[in-house]
C-alpha cells in the first residue's frame, strides 16, 4: 500500500484549500430547507419520479438475506411496478458480496448493475489486507463496488491512509465503479464531511455515498447539500466529474425529490442521470411506484398492491 | 477589481459533451433536459378581496367624508385587484378623536386583558395565515414563499411577544412606573406591509396606547384584512384606527395635534421632513429611514453559505428591504471566485410570478419604484461600474427589474452611496479589516451590516467598530421580536423590538 502514496493526492488537496473551506451549518441547513420545500408538480413531478427510479440502487442489507430473497429483489428491480410497464429498472441492486453471484445470475443481461459493500461494511473495523481482498472477491462477480471510508484513520487526523486505503481499494478492484461511503452520521461536522469529501474523490473515488443506513442520523439534506458543494467545487478544480449518492434514512418520494432538487440547484441537470446520482434504499421504491401510479390514474392504490421485497 | 463580471468564468458548462464522464462502464445515459420545474402557483380561491375598502375607524369600516377612492393593483400584471379609500383631513381628524376616545379605557384596562387581546390578534393572524399571504404577495409582488415564511409567520410573532409584554410593564422597566403615551400615529412603509403593521401596533398597543396607522398607498390590502381581525377578535373600538391614503393623508397624520407619538419607516427624506413638521411640539417620534448596509466577507468565510447570505441579502424582497446588504465589501484575496460563485448563483434566481411557490424574485413593488431603480442602474453604468445582470425572462406585463450586481464600483459612484431599494447590488473589495470598517462607515446610514468570517474574535471586533444598530454575522436578514432594530445617524433613531422598542411606547418616571 505504501506504494499507492506517491500520485494518490494531486496537488488540490495541498492544504489549505478547497477542501479545507470551512461550512456553516446555520446556512447549510437553511439551504437544505429551501430544496425541501420546492413544490414540484405535475410534469416536473412525474420526471423526478421517473428519475428516482432510475437512479434507485434497490438494496437489501440484511444478515437474513438469502439468494431467494436476493432473487425477490431483482426481480423487483428489473421490473418494479408488473402492472406498469413503463416504470424504468432502477440503477443496481445493492448486496453483501455473499448475495453478489446469485444477483449477477438474475440479472445477467439487463442494464441493472450488481453493487456488492466491502471493506468491512458497515464498520470497516477489520485488518487492511482483509479489506482489500473482500474488495477484491467482490468484484470479480459486482459490477460496482460500495467502500466505507476508514473513519477510525480519518477521525485520528490520519487522512492520507485514508486517501491510501481509498486508492488501493480502486487498484483492487481493477475498473469497477468505485463508491466510496461516508459515514457522515460518525464524523462529528460539516466541517469533515467537506473534508472526508474531498478526501475520496482525490483518491479516486467515482461516487461519494452519505451513509451505510446502519448508523443515525444517516443521509440528511444538509449532509447531501455540502457534499454536492464539494463535488462541483472539486470537478470545477480538476475537471472530473464525481457522482453522488445519498443512502439511508430515504423513505418517501418527497424525502428523494428534495435530492434531486438539491443536485439539480448545486450541479446542475448534468448530473441528473444514474451515472452521477444514486439514491440507495429499499422501502422508498415502493413509495415512488404508489406517486407514480397516483400521478398515472389519480388515486392512491393500497400499499398491499406493491410487493415488499 | 480583479475581474469584469461579463468575463467571470462560471462553473464550467456541464453540457454532455465537454465535461469528462466518470462512467467506467461506458452506460452513460442520454443527457437528461434537466429538471424543469412546472409552474405551482398558490392557490387564490379561498380569497375573498371587497371591490372596495373603507376607512377603519372607531371599529366601523366608514367611507371617506369626501368620497375620493385609489386603485390598487397587482404589479406582477397591473390588475386592478380594489378600491381603497383615500382618507381626507376630516377623516383623520376623525380617526384621532377615535382613538382618543378608545385611549382613556384602553389604557386603564389591565395589562393581561390588554394582553388577552393581542394573544386573540395573534392566533388570528396564524389562521387566516394563507390568506393574508396570498394578499401581501398579490398586492406588493413579493413572492409568496416569502410572505409564508418570513412575513407572516414574523407577524404572529411579534404579536405574541408583546402580548406577552402586556402585563408585565413593571419587570421590563423595574421602578419606573411605566405609563402610556395616548394616540400613536403610525406610518408605514410598502415593503413589508403587514410586518410594518404589527411591528409599529404591537408595542403601542402592549404598553396601553391606542394608534392611528396609515398603510402604503401601494400595499393597503393586508392592514384592511387586519382591520377585518381586530374586528374578530373584539378588539375595544378606536384602538386600532386605519387609515388609507397617499402621501397627503400621511403628512395630515403626522401633524395631528392630538397626537403624542409619531412612528415613522419610509425613506430618510420623508422623515426628515416629518422631524421638521415635530419640531418643538412635545410629540414624540421614532424614525425607521433608509440604509446602505455593508455586508463584508473575509477570505476564511464560508463561501458557499456566504454567498447564500449575499443572495438573501439583496435579492430578498427584491431589495425593498431598508437593511438590505447593498454595499458588498469582499476581500481581495477571494474576490474573484467568490464573485464566480455569486454571479453563477444570481443566474439561478427563479425570478417571475410572485404567488409560483418556486419563485425567488418577485415584482417591483410599483411603477415610481421601477423608474427608480432604472435611473440609478443607468447612472452606475454611466459612471463606470460594470454591470451584470441574470439572464432571466422578464414577464411582459407588471414592473420587473432583473437580480443585478455591480462590479467596478467606486466609493463615489451614485449605486454606492444612495439606497436604490431594488434588486441592485454594488460590490467594492478590501484588503484588511481595518479598510474593511473604514469602507463599511463610509456612509451617510446606519441601520445595519453583516460580516462572514469562521473567526470568533474578527466578528465581534467587526461588530465593534461598525457603525450599524444590526450587525449580523454569519447570516443575514434575520428578525426575532426580542431584538432591537433601529439605526444611526441617517438611518433614523429609535428601537423597534425587544425591551428597547417597547420604551418608545411608554413614559418613565
Amino acid at each position: 500500500m505504501a506504494a499507492m502514496t506517491a500520485g494518490v493526492a494531486p496537488p488540490e488537496v495541498a492544504l489549505p484549500g478547497p477542501a479545507l473551506r470551512s461550512v456553516d451549518g446555520v446556512g447549510a441547513e437553511a439551504r437544505a430547507q429551501l430544496f425541501a420545500s420546492r413544490s414540484i408538480k405535475r410534469g416536473a413531478k412525474r420526471w423526478a419520479l421517473d428519475l428516482i427510479v432510475r437512479c434507485t440502487d434497490l438494496t437489501s442489507l440484511e444478515g437474513a438475506d438469502t439468494p431467494g430473497r436476493t432473487a425477490t429483489l431483482c426481480a423487483k428491480a428489473l421490473r418494479p411496478d408488473p402492472v406498469d410497464p413503463a416504470v424504468p429498472p432502477v440503477a443496481a441492486v445493492c448486496v453483501y458480496p455473499a448475495l453478489a453471484e446469485p444477483a449477477s445470475r438474475c440479472l445477467r443481461g439487463s442494464p441493472v448493475k450488481v453493487a456488492a459493500v466491502a471493506t468491512g461494511f458497515p464498520s470497516g473495523q477489520v485488518p487492511a489486507e482483509v479489506k482489500l481482498a473482500e474488495a477484491a472477491a467482490a468484484a470479480r462477480v459486482a459490477d460496482e463496488i460500495d467502500m466505507v471510508m476508514d473513519r477510525r484513520a480519518f477521525l485520528c487526523g490520519r487522512y492520507v491512509e485514508v486517501a491510501d486505503e481509498i486508492a488501493a481499494v480502486k487498484a483492487a478492484i481493477g475498473g469497477r465503479h468505485l463508491k466510496v461511503i461516508l459515514e457522515t452520521g460518525e464524523l462529528g461536522g460539516y466541517d469533515q464531511v467537506r473534508r472526508a469529501s474531498w478526501l475520496a474523490m482525490a483518491a479516486g473515488a467515482d461516487f461519494i455515498k452519505t451513509s451505510t443506513g446502519k448508523i443515525q442520523p444517516a443521509a440528511t439534506l444538509p449532509v447531501a447539500v455540502v457534499m454536492l458543494e464539494a463535488i462541483r467545487d472539486f470537478a470545477e478544480a480538476t475537471g472530473r466529474p464525481v457522482g453522488f449518492k445519498a443512502a439511508g434514512g430515504i423513505r418517501t418520494a418527497r424525502q428523494a425529490i428534495g435530492y434531486a432538487v438539491a443536485v439539480n440547484e448545486t450541479l446542475g441537470g448534468a448530473w441528473l442521470n444514474p451515472v452521477r446520482f444514486r439514491i440507495g434504499a429499499s422501502s422508498l421504491l415502493n413509495d415512488v411506484l404508489m406517486q407514480i401510479a397516483k400521478e398515472r390514474s389519480g388515486a392512491y392504490q393500497a400499499p398491499d398492491d406493491f410487493s415488499q421485497t | 477589481m480583479p475581474t469584469r463580471p461579463q468575463t467571470i468564468s462560471a462553473r464550467p458548462e456541464r453540457a454532455a459533451g465537454q465535461v469528462p464522464t466518470a462512467d467506467p462502464q461506458g452506460t452513460a445515459a442520454p443527457e437528461s433536459p434537466g429538471f424543469v420545474y412546472a409552474p405551482a402557483p398558490e392557490a387564490t380561491d379561498h380569497v375573498r378581496l371587497r371591490d372596495r375598502y373603507a376607512l377603519f375607524i372607531g371599529g366601523r369600516f366608514e367611507d371617506p367624508a369626501d368620497g375620493r377612492h385609489r386603485l390598487t393593483i397587482n404589479p406582477a400584471t397591473e390588475e386592478p385587484l380594489a378600491e381603497v379609500a383615500e382618507a381626507g383631513p376630516a377623516d383623520i381628524t376623525r380617526a384621532v378623536a377615535a382613538a382618543q376616545r378608545a385611549f382613556l379605557s384602553w389604557s386603564r384596562l389591565a395589562g393581561a386583558r390588554r394582553a388577552r387581546y393581542l394573544f386573540r390578534l395573534a392566533r388570528l393572524v396564524q389562521e387566516r395565515t394563507r390568506e393574508l399571504a396570498v394578499v401581501e404577495s398579490l398586492d406588493g409582488g413579493k413572492p409568496i414563499r416569502e410572505a409564508r415564511d418570513v412575513d407572516l409567520p414574523l407577524v404572529a410573532q411579534h404579536l405574541f411577544y408583546h402580548a406577552g409584554w402586556a402585563d408585565k410593564l413593571e419587570l421590563a422597566f423595574p421602578g419606573a412606573a411605566p405609563r402610556p403615551l395616548g394616540v400613536c400615529g403610525q406610518v408605514i412603509p410598502w415593503n413589508f406591509p403587514l410586518l410594518m403593521l404589527a411591528w409599529k401596533v404591537a408595542p403601542a398597543l402592549a404598553a396601553g396606547n391606542t394608534v392611528v396607522l396609515k398603510p402604503a398607498e401601494t400595499t393597503p390590502l393586508t392592514a384592511m384584512l387586519f382591520a377585518e381581525i381586530c374586528q374578530q377578535a373584539g378588539l375595544p373600538d378606536g384602538v386600532v384606527n386605519l387609515v388609507t391614503g397617499g402621501p397627503e393623508a400621511g403628512a395630515r397624520l403626522v401633524g395631528e395635534p392630538g397626537l403624542a407619538k409619531v412612528a415613522f419607516t419610509g425613506s430618510t427624506q420623508v422623515g426628515q421632513e416629518i422631524q421638521r413638521t415635530l419640531a418643538g411640539s412635545g410629540t414624540r417620534l421614532t424614525l425607521e429611514l433608509g440604509g446602505k448596509a455593508a455586508h463584508v466577507i473575509f477570505d476564511d468565510a464560508p463561501l458557499d453559505q456566504a454567498v447564500e447570505g449575499v443572495v438573501d441579502g439583496i435579492y430578498f424582497n427584491q431589495g425593498h428591504v431598508c437593511c438590505a446588504g447593498s454595499r458588498l465589501l469582499v476581500q481581495e484575496s477571494i474576490a474573484e471566485p467568490f464573485l464566480a460563485r455569486l454571479t453563477e448563483r444570481i443566474r439561478r434566481l427563479r425570478v417571475g410570478d410572485p404567488l409560483d411557490k418556486n419563485t425567488d424574485v418577485g415584482a417591483i413593488n410599483s411603477r415610481a419604484q421601477l423608474e427608480r431603480i432604472t435611473t440609478l442602474v443607468a447612472s452606475g453604468v454611466e459612471e463606470g461600474a460594470q454591470l451584470f445582470q441574470a439572464p432571466c425572462q422578464l414577464p411582459t406585463r407588471g414592473f420587473w427589474f432583473p437580480p443585478s450586481l455591480f462590479t467596478e464600483v467606486a466609493p463615489s459612484h451614485r449605486i454606492a452611496r444612495e439606497e436604490i431599494f431594488g434588486p441592485v447590488l454594488a460590490v467594492l473589495t478590501f484588503r484588511t479589516a481595518q479598510e474593511a470598517v473604514e469602507r463599511a462607515n463610509n456612509t451617510r446610514y446606519g441601520l445595519s451590516a453583516g460580516v462572514w468570517t469562521t473567526k470568533g474574535s474578527r466578528i465581534l471586533w467587526m461588530a465593534d467598530r461598525m457603525r450599524a444598530g444590526v450587525v449580523w454575522a454569519n447570516t443575514y436578514n434575520r428578525f426575532d421580536p426580542a431584538a432591537a432594530f433601529g439605526g444611526f445617524r441617517e438611518s433614523g433613531f429609535g428601537r423597534e423590538g425587544g425591551p428597547a422598542g417597547l420604551a418608545a411606547y411608554v413614559t418613565l418616571k
